[in-house]
């Protein structure tokens, strides 16, 4: 008997950043076939960088994605500090904490309110949400402000933040400067607990899978710019050791490549993972606003990280209000340093998960290698399995719907495309 | 009748390493040279949130952007988002989902447009990874340069 075959095909994946596509094939009503594909190779900037001097790499690498120009320059300079063998701390280390809470909630708001939220509430995009809840979309907008604000003072402009350098900022801060934020962060942070409630009160289908989460852990704080490199299944790694654990597989169907893990295969970051492998780290107030959400230290389903992002943003309203407290300015804006040769490593946690760096430089600050390794690109293994696994309960379901299910459940990784590459369409398509 | 002057904004859209996609950027950069009083240039990645942030408060809103709607490379699109929508398909050359099209509907919406705005769209050639304009895209650029500033010079006086 001949088989019963139907494609499912999206050429373009709404409300995810970028352009990519996504085909699922199905055979008998059980899915044979899945392949997300992205279509341009990720490798432009770190042949850009190649030849520059080691102090462009924060400024270059920040235009690789417009959502998360920071996170670039973080593990950019983390990892030039490592291969010069100079530490940031005190004070400079708290401008990066906070410049890096302001692009969380930027990047957390954007995804929550203006891309997830509607698949929960049933609306095909948020202009046509917001035509019913007005309300709630001007509450995401204003807190979306209020991350743009502290990455602008910090940053020196709202978009491509210029003020990051190696060994600290050009120019640091009074602490006067930082408290012009607080009144409106304080706003805010009652808005963001607002937020968590809210997103807890979204319909969610039930959907888990048995993961294995990736994320930095530091001793004493939720992690973003230090820490081990941590798995829930036992990886406790110093970053340096990143390409000893973890490589990048070509795969037929995409230009990008796919991160694995060499003994385990397919990994997820972003922040359900941080969120799992570090709760106790969080601030009381996002980790009791998290238990009240019903989330009790654990997630495991990917639906769900709408709320863990809220909580994330909770915690960087509140993270940021307490190192403006505590901030004294510091004597010079950067650490001195010369030039040396010598190779560096770093991790940060980018709003959508770790982003890896490697550089190595020559004697006089040139760079001669460069490595890249985004979050997007991490999870997309993930992405696919899950999709495996998912399509098979909503098979019944009429091609348009199934896709919007197909698409939902890629939006649950808030995949910046434009991080591994620039252009994300998706194509579901049935036969 | 107010004689106080109309608060005029340019704002450049887009990406320097993405080829075509950087003309926007290139376009509000060489109108910033000249200086004209009363006109504020900005630049922009494109996110639509931010877009809208930055034209708050602003009465005359001049966007440049590259488009992506099969035509001829180098074609100028002229919009006037005060009194139409604007269909989306031409921006999706946009790295951000939430982008410029996006902004615009979301801002009539929430009543957040601005009086007057208007978009200038360069349709492009070469949106893959890299430094540097398709020719056509460039000679259309001197056009729409020279239209703004034109257009922003009378209204500044």
């Amino acid at each position: 008997m001949k088989k019963k075959t139907r494609n499912i095909k999206v050429d373009y994946l709404a409300r995810v950043e970028g352009e990519g596509a996504l085909s699922i094939k199905i055979e008998d009503d059980k899915v044979s076939d899945v392949k997300l594909k992205i279509f341009e190779p990720p490798r432009f900037f770190e042949a850009l960088l190649r030849g520059r001097d080691y102090k462009e790499a924060p400024d270059i690498t920040a235009r690789i994605c417009g959502i998360c120009p920071v996170a670039y320059q973080m593990s950019a300079v983390h990892a030039m500090e490592n291969a010069l063998g100079i530490k940031v701390e005190g004070p400079l280390r708290d401008l990066r904490r906070l410049i890096y809470c302001g692009e969380w909630i930027e990047s957390h708001v954007l995804h929550i309110y203006m891309l997830h939220a509607p698949d929960f509430l049933g609306y095909e995009d948020a202009i046509r949400m917001a035509k019913d809840h007005k309300s709630v979309v001007e509450r995401g907008l204003k807190l979306k402000k209020a991350g743009n604000q502290i990455v602008a003072l910090l940053g020196g402009r709202e978009i491509h933040p210029i003020n990051v350098r190696v060994g600290g900022f050009y120019k640091v801060f009074s602490k006067t400067e930082l408290n012009t934020l607080s009144e409106n962060l304080k706003w805010a942070r009652d808005a963001a607990l607002e937020t968590v409630r809210w997103t807890a009160t979204l319909p969610f289908q039930d959907f888990e899978q048995d993961y294995e989460y990736v994320a930095l852990s530091h001793p004493d704080e939720y992690p973003f710019n230090e820490g081990r490199l941590v798995s829930s299944k036992g990886l406790n790694i110093d970053v340096a050791d990143y390409e000893k654990y973890f490589e990048e597989e070509h795969v037929e169907h995409s230009t990008a490549l796919h991160s694995v893990l060499k003994d385990s295969g397919s990994y997820f970051v972003g922040p359900m993972a941080r969120f799992n492998l570090n709760f106790d780290r969080l601030s009381p107030i996002a980790r009791q606003a998290a238990e009240d959400a019903g989330l009790k230290g654990k997630c495991n389903n990917p639906f769900k990280s709408i709320i863990v992002r809220s909580v994330e943003t909770l915690y960087a309203f509140d993270e940021a209000l307490r190192i403006i407290e505590a901030y004294q300015e510091p004597d010079r804006p950067f650490v001195e340093h010369a030039p040396e040769g010598g190779e560096g490593f770093a991790c940060t946690e980018a709003p959508r998960g770790t982003l890896y760096h490697r550089y190595k430089i020559d004697s006089d600050g040139k760079i001669l290698e460069a490595k890249i390794v985004p979050p997007t690109s991490q999870n997309q293994k993930t992405i696919e399995n899950d999709l495996r696994e998912f399509v098979p309960q909503y098979i019944h379901l009429p091609q348009d719907k199934l896709t919007w299910q197909c698409e939902q459940a890629i939006r649950n990784y808030d995949p910046c495309i434009s991080c591994s590459t620039h252009f994300l369409k998706l194509d579901i398509e049935r036969v | 009748m107010s004689d106080k002057p109309i608060k005029l904004l340019v704002i450049g859209v887009g990406n320097l390493y993405r080829r075509d996609d950087a003309i926007g950027v290139v376009i509000a950069r060489k109108i910033k040279e000249r200086n004209i009083e009363g006109v504020t240039v900005l630049e922009q990645s494109g996110e639509g949130t931010a877009l809208m942030e930055t034209w708050k408060d602003h009465e005359q809103v001049f966007i440049v952007d590259a488009v992506s709607s099969g035509s001829a490379p180098g074609g100028i699109i002229h919009l006037d988002a005060s009194k139409e929508s604007i269909p989306a398909k031409y921006f999706s050359c946009s790295t951000h989902d939430f982008g410029v099209a996006e902004a615009i509907e979301m801002a009539r919406v929430l009543d957040q447009l601005p009086t007057n705005i208007k978009l200038f769209g360069i349709e492009g050639k070469n949106f893959k990874p890299g430094e540097g304009l398709s020719p056509e895209v460039e000679l259309a650029a001197e056009a729409v340069i020279r239209e703004i500033i034109q257009l922003v010079s009378s209204k500044s006086q």
